[in-house]
């Protein structure tokens, strides 16, 4: 699950990690209040997204007024941003964060992520802050400084001197960099983030170090222990097919393609979006039904797949284990039934009685198309949707 | 013979009272050896009662003393499913099989760093199948795990995957062409987990009946280049690779919380570039898995 910046902000200075003074607004009239009450006579208006890339689209500006607080305040709310993460549609501006300005003598990049291969936490840091990460990593990695922390243990003073030292924070301002990475770190790990990230962690001209931008994503399989971190939770900036799906059970992602799929499992879910591409057309969605896939979850998924306009043919593969073939077949013919569908459907099942299954499929006197394979499925499905 | 387990593994079913671990206790007792197999559940509230004809103690080690298991299945829930591994670590088991979906990440790597700082000190090693697994299964021996037994048939081929179904695609593949399987292993789906591929590999290559293997991976993750390296290095058993998610967006989680694209090197098609430099027999069709081992044997 992600969050805002000025969310994640609000998180960071909870841990202590230092961030400029900023009110959150969603008007123009509160934007400029906002701006007052901060006083001073700089503000950056910043749109809230939850996609990366916003400086570039024109959703930061720097206003020197009240006046340019309120301009810029009017042409970023409601906007399309397009950012490189959002699409080309872009997504819709609907909240700002009016910020003081920051006097930024040099700009950082930190972040806390889970590491798979050592299976601790790696703090990075680089002095290319500001910057697209990924780039920095694939152009000049060695420009990006690692240490890995044990979760018992904690980022130590050493380590986080290392890394701000390493990045060439000035020396007086060391204690207020490894400051900002311990908080960060707590911060990681206190709320069961899966990235945490501040992009710049910038040095001002009085030696003060501050977190200009915050990032975060969490791990869904911990909010349960979090209701601060749900309360966060945009749903606006959330897929509403997936939003959707998610209270089903399943897992529903969109793509671009046009077959829709409905498989038991990631992993096979996968292969069988890998076989369509394979066989000559491009999936439309990824959905995981898992293992208990009742009649009305495959109704809702029917549903799902269906409300996407490009969908032209339907695919559906279920290996049958404990989850038998002919209870599955039911919702299959259930479901074509009530979405009166008008697409070409491919069932292919195998597994737990799936003789049973095809039975009732054939019996339905539904157009159903079966197959026994993934590759003859495809075949099927790419070959009716032509 | 096989990996892990055979029919005189002793069991211990950490969770068997909850739902979930009940279904699937009668379904493991019910194939093969199970009845014999399947020793000891545990739950500190239902201790001295009996499940299935299965007795229940209060503790991992008490189960373990009392009935000699050495091997132990978890199915509780997730919020304590990271303290339910380290109750079998500290009973000293020799492998544990977690099979539970959902559990937190900190959750995982508090469990491994505890497991890893054990060993270093000398402790017993025990081993961790999973978590978000399906578990594994010897063939007419014993199933440990979520999979449907029937689909499975003895033989010398072995299988190892992270996601469940696609694991029973291949099983499946190659039952129906007559080769059986000598141990079938779901590692599981999380970032954050025991056995990886390159463990299962080792194993696969010195038991001396398996012939060959299947191994099936995902997008995310350095698991499966590992493997690769090392299979090039000392793998002396045919071996037929795919990777499900060549279609799989970038920065997306698909499904699997481990299944998701972070850089260059973890998409499936470089995964399966790796793979295949190192003398495996890849392919983009999951459906010819079997029909390409088939080929590999003399």
């Amino acid at each position: 699950m992600k969050i805002h910046e000025y969310q994640g902000k609000e998180l960071l200075k909870k841990f202590g990690v230092v961030v400029p003074r900023g009110v959150f607004s969603n008007s123009v009239d509160d934007a400029v209040k906002a701006a007052e009450s901060l006083g001073g006579k700089v503000w950056v208006v910043k749109a809230q997204i939850h996609a990366g890339g916003r400086g570039k689209g024109g959703g930061v500006k720097v206003a020197k007024s009240l006046d340019e607080v309120r301009q810029y305040a009017g042409q970023i709310l409601g906007m399309q941003l397009v950012t490189h993460q959002t699409g080309p549609v872009g997504q819709k501006v609907r909240r700002l964060l009016i910020e003081e300005g920051a006097d930024i003598k040099k700009e950082y990049y930190v972040a806390a992520l889970t590491d798979r291969v050592t299976q601790k936490v790696a703090m990075m840091a680089s002095s290319e802050g500001g910057m697209n990460i990924e780039e920095v990593a694939h152009d000049t990695p060695e420009k990006i400084l690692k240490v890995f922390v044990d979760p018992a243990v904690g980022l130590t003073d050493a380590q986080a001197t290392e890394l701000a030292k390493g990045i060439g924070v000035p020396e007086a301002s060391v204690g207020k960099a490894v400051a900002a990475l311990k908080g960060l770190y707590t911060c990681y790990m206190e709320t069961d983030a899966s990235l945490a990230e501040i992009n710049p962690l910038i040095l001002e001209g009085d030696g003060n170090i501050k977190a200009l931008d915050a990032k975060f994503n969490f791990d869904s399989n911990a909010l349960y222990r979090h209701p601060e971190i749900v309360a966060y939770r945009d749903l606006d900036e959330e897929d509403a097919d997936e939003v959707e799906a998610s209270k089903f059970d399943l897992t529903y992602i969109a793509l671009d393609g046009n077959i829709g799929c409905l498989v038991n499992g990631a992993g096979l879910a996968m292969a069988t979006m890998d076989t369509i591409k394979l066989f000559g057309a491009e999936p439309a969605n990824f959905l995981d039904v898992g293992g208990g896939a009742t009649t009305e979850k495959v109704t809702e998924a029917f549903k799902i797949m269906l409300k996407n306009p490009k969908v032209k043919g339907i695919l559906v593969n279920i290996f049958g284990g404990i989850m038998r073939c002919d209870t599955i077949a039911n919702g299959v013919v259930a479901a074509a039934r009530e979405t009166h569908l008008s697409v070409p459907l491919v069932v292919r099942m195998k597994g737990t009685n799936d003789e049973l299954g095809k039975q009732i499929l054939k019996d339905s006197g539904l157009p159903i198309i079966t197959a026994d394979s993934m590759a003859e499925a495809a075949t099927k499905i790419v070959a009716a949707v032509k | 013979m096989s990996i892990l387990i055979n029919k005189d593994t002793r069991i211990i079913t950490q969770g068997i009272t909850g739902k979930t671990g009940q279904f699937h206790t009668e379904k493991c007792q019910e194939y093969a050896n199970g009845k014999n197999c399947f020793v000891a559940g545990v739950n500190p509230k239902k201790a001295g009662e009996s499940i299935f004809g299965i007795p229940i103690f209060g503790s991992v080690k008490e189960a373990a003393k009392q009935t000699g298991s050495t091997v132990s299945v978890i199915y509780v829930p997730p919020p304590g499913a990271a303290a339910a591994i380290w109750e079998a670590v500290e009973a000293e088991l020799d492998l544990v099989i977690c099979i539970t979906e959902g559990i937190p990440v900190r959750d995982m790597l508090e469990v491994r760093n505890k497991m890893k700082k054990r060993e270093e000190a000398g402790g017993k090693k025990t081993l961790l199948l999973g978590p978000n697994c399906p578990g594994l299964i010897t063939p007419d021996e014993v199933k440990i795990g979520i999979m449907p037994g029937h689909i499975h048939k003895k033989g010398r081929i072995g299988v190892v995957s992270r996601s469940g179904t696609l694991t029973y695609e291949a099983v499946g593949q190659l039952t129906e062409i007559g080769l059986g399987q000598s141990s079938a292993v779901g590692i599981g789906g999380d970032p954050i987990n025991g056995l990886k591929h390159i463990d299962i590999m080792r194993l696969f290559n010195d038991d001396p009946e398996t012939d060959a293997v299947i191994m099936i991976g995902e997008i995310g993750g350095p698991d499966e280049a590992d493997a690769a390296v090392w299979c090039k290095a000392n793998m002396k058993k045919p071996i037929v690779g795919f990777i499900a998610g060549v279609t799989a967006p970038a920065g997306k989680r698909m499904g699997h919380a481990g299944a998701l694209i972070s850089g260059g090197a973890d998409t499936a098609n470089a995964k399966l570039a790796i793979m295949e430099e190192c003398g495996f027999t890849v392919t983009r069709d999951p459906s010819e898995m079997a029909k390409l081992l088939k080929a590999l044997l003399k």
